[in-house]
Parts: C-alpha cells; structure tokens; sequence
C-alpha cells in the first residue's frame, strides 16, 4: 500500500488508473451483459409462450382462453405468479370438480411448467411475484407464534390443524405445506383466505409465522408431550374420546360395582 | 325352571316368610307387603376355601395399591422433569416418562383401594338385607306437655306479652342489625356507569396496525384483506390492554365498493375499507373467521354467521345484533382515523342495553 501511495503522484498514474477502470468496464460489459440480457428476454418469452400453450389446454375451459374468467372459474388477470405457484403447485389447480372449496390434491404439474404458467399468468396483469428463498426462511418462532395467534389461529386452529368454516369450506391443516406456499398464500389469499398483503403485515412476518407453523406441525421438532394430541383440534375431538372411553370405563365401573354376586347353588 | 318362573316365585306373597319381617298382613284388601326374598348364600358363606380365595383377592388389590404407591415415589426420584426428556409410548405417543410415571401409578395405587373395597364388600362382608323401620319425629305427648308449660312460665316471668315497649323496641333493633350487612355489599365494586355502552374509540382516534403498532393507511389496506387494528392510544404493553382490547379490537376489511350491499354501510367505510367489532353480539367470542369471496364472518363458538356486505347482519346463529360498525374517513396524511366512537354497544346484549 505504501509502495502504491508514494507513486500516486507519478506523471503515468492517472493513464494507468485510467486503462485499468477502461478494461474493468470494457471487460464486464463483454462478459455479462449483451449476450445474458439477450437470452433471459428469450428465455423469458420461450417461458411466457410454453405457459399460454400450457394454460390453454389446462386451464382455460374454467378460467377463458385469456384468463379473463368464466362463470365456472375467476379472473386471474393481476393475480400474479405468486397464486399460481400456490394454486398449482399444492395441487388445488386444475380443481377437480367445483363446490364449497377446492382441495388440495396430487400435484400433476411438474415445477418448471407451473413456472411457465406462472410466468404467463403474470403477464396478464401485475400482482403478487413468486417469492425467492430468502423471503420466508430466517424467522423468529416465538414472535411468529404471537403474529400466528393474531391473525391465523382463529380458523388455521391454535396448532395449525386447521378448521371448519360455513357451508362446507374449511381452512385446511398446515402440517407438511412448504415456507414457500405458506408465504404464497399469506401473500394471494387464496380461495376464502383473506390475504395478509405486506403493507399491513411485513415480510418479517411473514418470515416469523411461517418458521412457528413450520416449527407447530413438526412433530419431531416439537414433539407433544401431553401424549395423544387427538388431531389437536379442540374440544370436540377431546369430549368425544372423554364422553366415549373415560365415561365407558365408569359405567363399566358401576356395573361391576352393582352386578348381583354370584350365589352358590343350592344343590 | 325359566326366568318367568324364578321371578314370580320371588315376589309371590308366600315368599314373605323372608329374613325381613316386615309386616305382612294385608290391610283393607291391598296386596301385602311382599317382604324380602329369601337370603341365597353366596360360595364364599359356606365354602371357607372360596372365602379364603376371596381375601387373598383382596389382599392381592390392597398390595398392587402399596407397591404403585412405592412405584410413584420412585419415578419421582428416578425420572428427571423437562422437556427434554420424552420416550414414545404407544398408543400414547410422546410423554414426558415422568408425568407418564407419576399419572399411572398414582391412577393405579387409588383405583387398587377402590376395586379391593369393592371387592371385600361383595364376596366377605355380610349381604343380608335388613328393614329399619322409620321412627316418628313426634316426641311423647309428656315432653310436648312439659315443653309447652315452660314456655308458658317463661313468656308471663318476662313480661313479653305485657310490656309492649320492650318487645317493639327489640323487634325493630334486630330488623335493623341486617342493614349493616346489606350496606357493605356497596364495597362489591364500584356501579358498571355506561361501561358496557362504550368502548375506546373517539372521534379522530387513529387505527393502530395490530401487527406492526403503525397507523394504518387506506392504500395498505387491499382488497379481499384482513387485518386487525386497535386505538392508536392503547399499547400491548399498558396495565388494562386485555380489558380495553376485550371491547377496541377491530377487523378491517376491504370491498370492492360495488359489492357493499348496504349504503349506510358504505358510507361508514372509507372506499371500501370497512371496520367492524371484532366481538361476537351473541356471548363476546372474538370473531374473524373471514371468509374474503362469501364476505361472511363465522364466529367459532356458535356458528353465528356475519355478512360483511349487508352492515354485518346475521344470516346464521344464535347472535341477536349485526356487528357494530365504525365510521371511518382518513386524516390529511391518509392513515385511516374514526369519525366517531361506536353508536351501538358492541358485544353481547344486556338488559339495560339501548338499542
């Protein structure tokens, strides 16, 4: 540094400094820019044009050739690769029959295509992009357990079992469902979820509730120690296993108790 | 012999020469009293080994109890509390082996002493029935007698009946003493005034973000959202938060304004973001079961049903009033403020409750 320093004020100094920021910007421009800009805009269109093709033949009979939605499916115009990547990629998409609520079933789409129809869904109208990895992972489990009892428990159940709401909808368990889908559908609101957009619940958050439910439904992570957790749904699974083997096991108890002793006969 | 004909045998009327000796001749042409039935023997009255099987029974139950007992001490000082100790028991599933321990021989030590009890009580101890006759609660017309004269004797020697003064002036200070007593219910706390009326919210109050504790913009509010909001004045962290949360909380929800049913309604909102009592009007449950396509809010403990679109009436349940709203606008930055506090009580109803 010294060496450097003391000829700072040398006459070729500032050529020097001069060719090396040159070649620094020729170099990087060369390397990264025309030849990679170039592809991701062909990728991404080969992408946009593979998730039309995609969607045209699996999704468009309910949600119109264009996404602008029929009276069997909604619009997706402006719902964004976010609640494709969800609705696709949990296997709700393409539903099997309409009714109270779609089901999340087999997943029969492979990444790279529901990508593509992700892809192409979005360019139907902005909303809600597919998050990368480091938007849901890193939370803080104690806060999220706060967040969750706020904003989740309430039809997601306390351990996330999940629970019924009117008509035959439901809010499903959250055992088993990926950091990424659980961000998707905190983001989209999918089907009667309400949605919990950033601009009233941050990122951080969203970060926060997904490593507590992740860490709730983990039965190795958080094992129950109370035993039998009975689905962990509430009262009614409880009293119906109460009313059933504690109540059974008293009656037995009073009939034993009350039974006629057995007499010795007479002859 | 079927059990039609053991049966009738028991209760026929000759069978009264029972152990009972109960009355048995028939008065003005009822039927007499049937008796007891004759006392059957059981194995364990006249076969000394049966009955020597049955004691040891006994015995065995009264020990299973001492050594559970002995058992529960034991996993008390073996078996370390926390949760890190936990082993998999089927069908159980993962237990703390101490609570596990603790539970099944103090369950067990308690159950022994009741099955040996019964179980000395049904094969040794006599079971012979026997008829204890009622006395009459009436004493003999000598005490009554007795009794009466004293009380007499005592009302003339003390002047009861003759010096009126006395008697009322003592009537009326024992009437009174009770006063005392009904006086300091008034320590029970102080009288309800109008809490039940009001809640927090004023007019120009700011909506505060549940989540994050910031005043809330209309334009963060989106449609199909739900987010939860409290007075800008109250804070987790104050002495009565679960008092004044139990009646402030909020749910804000946002329509497209078109599909607000009801005009009064949306006045009350703010472009379609609409803030309703979280509180259940049927027993106070917090509600926001909210369901962002139907608009209906379900409430958990008794299914009560709200819908958002139509001022919040009830469609389903037991739950007598629509949600109360809160008239919302926006101040000069944008962040969403009450234009004033709730018209109508929100909670369950009451008795004095206006409506």
């Amino acid at each position: 540094m010294k060496k450097l320093s003391a000829r700072r004020r040398h006459p070729l100094a500032a050529l020097v400094v001069l060719i090396f920021a040159l070649a620094a910007t020729g170099g990087l421009w060369a390397a990264l820019a025309p030849t990679s800009s170039a592809s991701a805009d062909a990728s991404q269109s080969l992408q946009v044009e593979e998730g039309k093709r995609l969607f045209q033949v699996g999704c468009a009979s309910c949600h119109g050739l264009n996404g602008e939605g029929t009276n069997l499916g909604p619009s997706l115009v402006g719902v964004g690769s976010a609640a494709v990547d969800f609705q696709v990629g949990t296997g709700r998409m393409p539903a099997q029959q309409p009714g109270a609520q779609v089901p999340s079933k087999k997943v029969i789409y492979n990444q790279a295509q529901i990508d593509q129809m992700a892809a192409y869904v979005a360019t139907l109208g902005s909303g809600p992009v597919i998050p990368t990895q480091d938007q849901y992972s890193g939370g803080n489990v104690a806060s999220g357990g706060e967040l969750f009892r706020t904003n989740c428990a309430q039809c997601h159940n306390f351990a996330g079992a999940g629970g019924a709401l009117s008509e035959g909808k439901y809010a499903p368990s959250l055992a088993g469902v990926s950091a990424k889908h659980i961000y998707e559908a905190m983001l989209t609101g999918p089907q009667n979820m309400p949605s919990f957009p950033n601009s009233t619940m941050p990122e951080q958050q969203k970060k926060d509730i997904i490593a507590y439910v992740q860490h709730a439904t983990n039965s190795d992570a958080n094992p129950s120690y109370g035993g039998m957790t009975l689905g962990a749904i509430g009262p009614v699974s409880e009293g119906l296993f109460g009313w059933i083997f504690a109540l059974g096991a008293l009656i037995g108890t009073a009939i034993w108790i009350a039974a006629r002793t057995p007499k010795a006969k007479k002859s | 012999m079927t059990s039609q004909d053991n049966m009738s045998e028991e209760h026929l009327p000759e069978a009264t020469h029972g152990h009972g000796g109960g009355p048995v001749v028939s008065k003005d042409g009822y039927f007499a009293d049937p008796g007891l039935p004759p006392h059957e023997h059981r194995r364990t009255d006249i076969d000394e080994k049966a009955a020597r099987r049955a004691e040891r029974q006994v015995a065995t139950w009264f020990l299973l109890s001492m050594l559970a007992t002995v058992g529960f001490i034991a996993s008390y000082v073996i078996f370390k509390p926390g949760p890190t100790h936990h082993v998999y028991i089927w069908p159980v599933g993962d237990v703390s082996p101490l609570n596990f321990a603790l539970g099944v021989t103090l369950g067990i030590s308690l159950f022994a002493i009741g099955a040996g009890a019964v179980h000395w009580a049904r094969t040794l101890m006599s079971d012979e029935e026997h008829i204890a006759e009622r006395h009459p609660i009436e004493s003999s017309p000598e005490v009554r007698e007795q009794v009466f004269a004293d009380f007499r004797q005592g009302a003339k020697e003390s002047g009861f009946g003759r010096r009126k003064l006395i008697r009322n002036t003592m009537i009326g200070a024992m009437a009174m003493v009770p006063l005392s007593a009904v006086v300091l219910f008034r320590d029970l706390g102080p009288l309800p005034e109008k809490k039940l009326d009001t809640t927090g919210w004023k007019a120009g109050m700011l909506l505060k973000n549940m989540n994050t504790g910031e005043p809330i913009k209309a334009s963060d509010v989106q449609v199909g959202s739900l987010t939860f909001a409290m007075p800008q004045d109250l804070s987790e962290d104050d002495e009565d938060f679960q008092v004044r949360i139990a009646k402030d909380a909020l749910m804000l929800v946002r329509l497209q304004p078109g599909d607000i049913k009801d005009k009064n309604s949306a006045a009350w909102g703010y472009e379609g973001v609409l803030a309703f009592s979280k509180i259940c009007t049927h027993v106070g449950c917090p509600i926001s079961l909210y369901e962002q396509q139907t608009h209906h809010v379900l409430c958990p403990c008794h299914q009560s049903t709200f819908d958002l679109s139509d001022g919040a009436r009830v469609i389903f349940g037991p739950a007598g009033h629509p949600l109360p709203q809160l008239q919302i606008g926006v101040d000069s930055t944008g962040n969403l403020e009450a234009l004033n506090g709730f018209t109508v009580p929100v909670g369950p109803g009451f008795w004095e409750r206006s409506e």
